[in-house]
């Protein structure tokens, strides 16, 4: 770990114009920051710690949906009573990621903006594209077992670890920012990860001193919702594949879907033609495998997650299974 | 005293204490933050850090250091161009470190960093640079059997055995069973990191290390050190777990040991859990092939097994994964042979019951299969193979009630509601499966000194070189020196995990509380004998109890006895009953697995493991051991694999987040361990038997056994994961 100083940001536009100068990273939970920095993956010369700052709350919006800080712990955001209720999908996924431990510390921001987990990015002493960019990609031809079927490229196939986002996907979310001129806007989930093509360093639409300030909900979608994480062990593993689905179906019939998929790409995963395949469709086999083929479509293993496709196929099929049948 | 003969009654067959499920002495030291590591002892002392190889084979070229050097709070940058001409020797001889530019696996150490702190220490050992000419090495086990080579372990069992024809007797066999299965690296993941603490006292040098076996570590630091034996103390009062790994010395303790001298100021280091895996030991992938050949009862007329495992060119342990299958079940004709590869990865050795633990994974699925084929109950298919004796050593058991465990587990169990075609039951989406592996392991005794004491105050002490690596050690000598002294138990001091005190065995390889206990036992005797004396009463009828010594009508206090002390030396050797008996502790797994219709995760529903290995010490440490070692099978059977590059000769998955072990999820409730009642009169004169390593044995078969149950998925190799069971699923509906 490179010695570094520390800051504490006394207003979001002092955090957000700290965060433009070069070396300077912002911490809140640290859950990730922390480790990578104990390993030399991150080097920051300066941290600003952000947890004081007012963005812990979570808001009922004028829409009817929920404004959710960006410092809000990911175990606080899980117990929300109104993410509880409305927004299951959330709640599960939360509950599914880290350990409880990890969960009261993390915050929601630090959650979108965590790392890949590939084993290379994390051992400075081999080549990564994503930490030296130009050094080539260890886990096309090494084991990539936890990587990703689909949205990679020839220079990056680290998927994005978290489970959070993945059902932020699913329910279309909204990350608001903020630059160092106090100027606001507002990324759509979906825009919000970057896909690696030539520049895997680059994970998110944030430009430099723009910091994350919160996430909002839209109202809650109609139908059922559902968070499947299939993994290697019960706990305290990251996915090969899960699963956000949102269904709005009845008597057997599928009126719309939408589904997010983690472990499978460097981003949340949603596929816009398996949905529309599923609209207004029966509930069954062969529409479930027609979504499945549109998931997987394109899909390409590299050795060691190969099974990642009938994996995904097989899981999809379950959860859509499973959520119509409630 | 040495082993020969029965042990015959003695003081400890009331069990008054002995055998209690009394809660450990040392729990509230541990759980309140009393209890005091190797690295949290405090000396104002310096920090280093290690500077891995990041190559597996080839020469530093050139190293830097200036810059480090030049870094806050810098005080010593070693490499190979500064460190002392070491001894040398295999790893269990010794442990030189920065020996010469050649490097001989991946994380090496290269370089020592020694700062006022250890942040100052870690930042600059990041400033290190080293250039490498790299060389062309051999790292995967499977790629490099044609390399393979008869080991030869000086101390350890031969290689080879062969009874009868093994090969014509296989050949005319009706049934035939001839699998291959193969296990992976696998990592102690223990949970304190290996630490210690280097204090020179002029010539003399003191180690507060985490270390298993302290008088072998002395043995081990001496001689590379190149100093006197009696110059080397180790202590070690509370170990975090061990696992194997710290049976040896590691470079922690020989570096921070060189930089201490060097700088005239006590070092410590620990190192970092990522650095763990290459620094330290590991176990070697396995690749096993069984064959067994029956009648059409299935009695075994030919057992075969074969062993590939790998080590580092100049080692030769090897992994003994064949070893209980010269003992486990009856047949006239037998092979078993152990092949090492030499292979450029650090070094493989002793882990979590070296040989059983991952043979059996092998050996029982074997069982499973040919049971099968016979359409036989693996149970009865087991008691039809039940020896007399030793089947290849042709002696007896010492003591043998492996039909007994699965007899018991299975009624416990309900064994008899498994359906024997598999996929047969479903639970939600789950598919739900039953498996059963018998389990043993070796029951080693060895060389143990103790000394106990009585002083005036009414206070017994212990005092013995023996460590606690978790097991219960503390607990279990205080409750045989109390039975012994007739005490209660807080009338007991127990002081161990230094080598001033009587040299003892150690924490390792399931003999430590034989060995230890009966040094100890033998110690509270010879004190029984002189406080007898003193109190002019017959050693032979005298009775201790209630700190008093009394025959007949008379009664005298201990207290008053022992004027300002008296104190005994004890002292046990294993002797003709390691020869004249097959020693093995026994056991029956029992597993309930559900395999996810769809996805292929596999979770443990319910598991049992039933025992007998001798008279239990304290029935709740015992337990807890027990189900430990049942957790570390489920481990063996579905999560842990340290992935090999072999691009870069190194392991991929070097932390914990992705080297999996179970963690609390991934056990149910519904895991028990039963002790059957047991004493053997041959082993030692507890009449116990080893419980170290048992519950691991046979465990992870169990599970993958009921994996088949479940599912039909026979996965051979391990670990059972979802991406290999996927193909077995039923279609989806």
């Amino acid at each position: 770990m490179k010695a570094f100083s520390y800051e504490r940001a006394r207003s979001v536009a002092d955090a957000a114009s700290a965060a433009s100068n070069p070396g300077v990273k912002i911490i809140a939970g640290g859950t990730n920051l922390l480790d990578l920095m104990k390993l030399q993956v991150e080097t920051p010369s300066t941290l600003v710690d952000i947890n004081r700052l007012p963005l812990d709350k979570i808001d009922e919006t004028s829409e009817g949906g929920l404004r959710i800080g960006a410092l809000v712990r990911n175990s606080d955001l899980a117990a929300d009573q109104r993410v509880r209720q409305q927004y299951g999908v959330l709640s599960r996924a939360l509950l599914a990621g880290a350990s409880a431990q990890l969960r009261n510390k993390a915050t929601t921001a630090g959650n979108l903006l965590q790392r890949t987990r590939c084993y290379y990015f994390y051992d400075i002493t081999k080549p990564c594209n994503k930490r030296v960019p130009g050094s080539g990609c260890s886990a096309l031809a090494g084991f990539n077992r936890i990587h990703a079927i689909l949205g990679g490229s020839e220079a990056c196939i680290a998927t994005h670890p978290s489970d959070m986002a993945v059902a932020m996907r699913a329910l279309d979310a909204k990350v608001e920012a903020i630059d160092r001129e106090g100027k606001a806007r507002t990324i759509p989930i979906a825009d919000f990860h970057r896909l690696p093509g030539r520049t895997p360093e680059i994970e998110s639409a944030l430009a430099s001193g723009e910091i994350v300030t919160a996430v909002t909900l839209p109202p809650p979608p109609p139908g059922a919702q559902m968070y499947r994480k299939v993994r290697d062990r019960a706990s305290y593993a990251f996915a090969l594949v899960s699963v956000a689905a949102i269904v709005d179906s009845a008597g057997g019939r599928i009126r719309s879907a939408r589904l997010a998929f983690g472990g499978l790409a460097p981003k949340p995963w949603r596929v816009a033609a398996a949905e529309h395949s599923l609209t207004n469709t029966a509930a069954g086999a062969n529409s479930f495998d027609a979504a499945a083929d549109a998931v997987v479509e394109g899909a390409h293993g590299y050795g060691s997650n190969d099974f990642k496709i009938p994996l995904t196929r097989r899981t999809l099929h379950a959860v859509l299974g499973e959520i119509t049948r409630t | 005293m040495e082993m020969d003969g029965p042990v015959g009654a003695n003081a400890l067959d009331a069990e008054k204490i002995v055998g209690k499920p009394l809660d450990r002495v040392d729990g509230r030291l541990k759980v309140t933050g009393g209890a005091h590591y190797a690295y949290e002892m405090q000396q104002n002392s310096l920090y280093g850090f290690v500077v891995e190889a990041s190559i597996a084979k080839g020469r530093i070229a050139s190293i830097e250091t200036l810059t480090a050097e030049r870094s806050p709070g810098v005080k010593l940058v070693l490499t190979y161009r500064d460190a002392p001409k070491q001894g040398t020797g295999n790893h269990r001889e010794a442990h030189p470190v920065l020996t010469g530019p050649v490097v001989s696996h991946y994380g090496e150490p290269v370089a020592f960093v020694v700062a006022e702190t250890f942040e100052q220490a870690r930042a600059a050992a990041y400033l290190v640079k080293v250039e490498y000419d790299r060389e062309k090495g051999q790292y995967a086990l499977p790629h490099h059997l044609a390399l393979a080579r008869v080991p030869h372990q000086p101390d350890g069992a031969p290689a080879d055995s062969e009874v009868g024809n093994f090969s014509d007797a296989y050949a005319n066999a009706p049934v035939q069973i001839d699998v291959s299965y193969s296990t992976p690296l696998q990592s102690h993941a223990m949970m304190e990191p290996h630490a210690t603490l280097a204090i020179w006292d002029g010539d003399k040098l003191i180690l507060h290390t985490a270390n298993q076996m302290l008088n072998q570590g002395q043995r081990v630091i001496a001689r590379t050190l190149n100093i006197p034996l009696a110059n080397v103390r180790l202590v070690s009062p509370f170990i975090g777990g061990g696992f194997g790994g710290k049976l040896w010395v590691n470079a922690d303790a020989i570096l921070a040991a060189i930089a201490s001298r060097y700088l005239k100021r006590p070092v410590k280091v620990a190192l970092t859990r990522q650095q763990i895996f290459h620094v330290t030991t590991h176990r070697s992938d396995t690749i096993q092939r069984i064959r067994l050949g029956t009648d059409r009862d299935g009695r075994i007329a030919a057992i075969g097994h074969d062993v590939f495992s790998g080590n580092l060119p100049s080692e030769q342990v090897y992994e003994a994964a064949a070893l209980q299958t010269r003992s486990l079940y009856a047949g006239p004709n037998r092979l078993t042979r152990h092949r090492l590869v030499p292979l450029d990865i650090p070094v493989a050795s002793s882990m979590r019951a070296p040989g059983e633990a991952v043979g059996l994974l092998a050996l029982e699925c074997a069982m499973d299969e040919l049971a099968e084929k016979l359409m036989l109950d693996p149970i009865e298919l087991r008691i039809r193979n039940e020896p007399a004796e030793d089947p290849e050593k042709h002696i007896p058991y010492s003591s043998r009630h492996l039909v007994a465990c699965m007899q018991e587990g299975a009624r416990r169990f309900g064994w008899d509601k498994r359906s024997s075609t598999p996929g047969q039951v479903r639970n939600g989406r789950w598919l739900v499966g039953m498996g059963v592996s018998a389990g043993t392991r070796g029951n080693p005794l060895r060389f143990s000194r103790a000394n106990v004491r009585l002083d005036p105050d009414g206070i017994a002490t212990v005092r013995m070189a023996m460590t606690d690596i978790g097991t219960g050690t503390y607990t279990i000598l205080a409750q045989i020196a109390a039975e012994m002294l007739g005490l209660p138990m807080g009338r007991v001091r127990v002081d161990i995990g230094d080598t001033i005190f009587p040299e003892a065995a150690g924490s390792g390889g399931s003999f430590g509380a034989a060995s230890s206990g009966s040094a100890l036992f033998e110690a509270c005797h010879a004190l029984r004998e002189k406080l007898s004396g003193l109190a002019g009463m017959d050693p032979n009828t005298a009775h201790f109890g209630d700190g008093h010594i009394a025959t007949g009508e008379r009664s005298v206090s201990l207290t008053e006895l022992v004027g300002s002390g008296v104190e005994a030396d004890g002292e046990i050797k294993p002797g003709r009953n390691n020869q004249d008996f097959s020693q093995q502790s026994y056991g029956a797994h029992f597993a309930e697995v559900g395999v996810d219709q769809d996805t292929g995760e596999v979770r443990l529903r319910r598991m049992l493991g039933v025992f007998a290995a001798g008279r239990v010490l304290n029935a709740k440490t015992a337990r807890s051991q027990a189900i430990g070692g049942m957790v570390f099978g489920v481990g063996a059977a579905l999560h842990e694999d340290l992935v090999l590059d072999p691009r870069f000769g190194y392991f991929v998955n070097h932390d914990l987040a992705e080297y999996h072990v179970p963690v609390h999820a991934d056990i149910p409730a519904s895991l028990e361990a039963v002790f059957l009642p047991e004493l053997d009169e041959r082993s030692n004169p507890l009449k116990s038997k080893g419980i170290g390593e048992l519950g691991i044995c046979g465990a992870g078969a169990a599970i993958a056994n009921a994996v088949y149950n479940a599912c039909g998925a026979r996965i051979r190799n391990y670990p059972i994961t979802l991406d290999k069971v996927l193909a077995s699923l039923p279609d989806q509906a």
